[in-house]
C-alpha cells in the first residue's frame, strides 16, 4: 500500500494510513527522497500513528528515509509514535538516533517550521 | 475456551503484517495488555521477517494457551539453511545477511519463553511463549 504524499507549502506530509510491509517502507523512503527534489520541499512529516509495531527494519528505514533527506536539504519530523510502541522500541533498544519526533501532527509542524527557519 | 491456532504461510513482506495482526488480534481475545500486545506483535515481526530474509519460505503458527495461566503460544518454522553458530546468532548486532541483527535477540527479549532448534541445511524452529501479566 503506497503512502500518500501531500505537499503543504514548503512541507511535504507523508500521512500513514494502514500497517506497511518492508516493501512498503523502501517505496515511502524512495518517494521522499525524490519528492523533496521534485517540489524543492524543506521540510518532511512522516505521520506513523497509525503503525501499531515498529520493529527494527521499520525503525532503520525511517532513519535511513530522515538520513537521504537531510542530504537532499530538507529536514524531517516523525510524528505519532504511539506510547506502546514506544515502550516495545525502548524494550527492543530501537533508536531514531537525532531524527526529530513530535507527539502529532500539529506539534510536528511546528518543530519543522522551527528547523527550516 | 477452546485453543484456537492461526497458520500463515510466510513467503513476503505482507505475510509478516499478515503474522503480527494475527498475533495481536488473538492476543487481545486472551487479554494481554496493549502493551503486551505490541511487543508480541514485534516479536513475531522480527522472527517472520528472519524466514523471509533467510530461508525465503515457511510458516508462522500462533496460538492461545487457555487455563488458568492464560498466554500465547508462537512456532515459527523454515526448512531454510539453518543456523550454523546459535550462540551468535543471538547476539544483538550479529547478521549474516543485511539486517540489524536484533531478529531473534530482540524476539527472545520480548517474550518469555524462547527455544530454538535447529539443523545445518535442513531448517530453523522457534517457539516461543508469553504470559498474561
Amino acid at each position: 500500500m503506497r503512502v500518500p504524499i501531500l505537499k503543504q507549502g514548503n512541507f511535504l506530509i507523508a500521512s500513514i494510513q494502514s500497517a506497511l510491509a518492508d516493501e512498503d517502507l523502501i517505496q515511502l523512503h524512495d518517494d521522499l527522497a525524490s519528492r523533496v527534489g521534485q517540489y524543492r520541499s524543506k521540510g518532511v512529516i512522516v505521520d506513523v500513528t497509525v503503525l501499531d509495531v515498529m520493529d527494527s527494519f521499520a525503525t532503520r528505514t525511517l532513519r535511513d528515509l530522515a538520513q537521504a533527506v537531510r542530504l537532499r536539504g530538507a529536514q524531517t519530523v516523525i510524528v505519532g509514535i504511539q506510547p506502546e510502541v514506544a515502550f516495545a522500541m525502548v524494550q527492543l533498544g530501537l533508536e531514531l538516533g537525532d531524527v526529530h519526533t513530535a507527539l502529532d501532527l500539529e506539534e510536528g509542524l511546528e518543530v519543522i517550521s522551527g528547523l527550516v527557519i | 475456551m477452546a485453543i484456537e491456532t492461526r497458520h500463515i504461510p510466510i513467503r513476503t513482506g505482507v505475510d509478516v503484517v499478515e503474522a503480527r495482526t494475527a498475533t495481536r488480534a488473538l492476543a487481545t481475545r486472551v487479554g494481554f495488555s496493549g502493551t503486551d500486545q505490541v511487543l508480541l506483535a514485534t516479536a513475531v515481526s522480527e522472527i517472520a521477517r528472519n524466514i523471509v530474509e533467510y530461508a525465503r519460505t515457511g510458516e508462522v503458527l500462533v496460538s492461545s494457551i487457555e487455563g488458568t495461566r492464560p498466554g500465547v503460544e508462537i512456532i515459527a518454522l523454515d526448512d531454510g539453511p539453518g543456523i550454523a553458530d546459535i550462540p551468535k546468532a543471538l547476539e544483538m548486532g550479529y547478521t549474516t545477511a543485511r539486517g540489524l541483527g536484533m531478529g531473534l535477540p530482540g524476539a527472545r527479549r520480548l517474550m518469555d519463553e524462547f527455544d530454538i532448534a535447529t539443523r545445518i541445511g535442513r531448517g530453523t524452529t522457534v517457539k516461543m511463549r508469553k504470559w498474561v501479566t
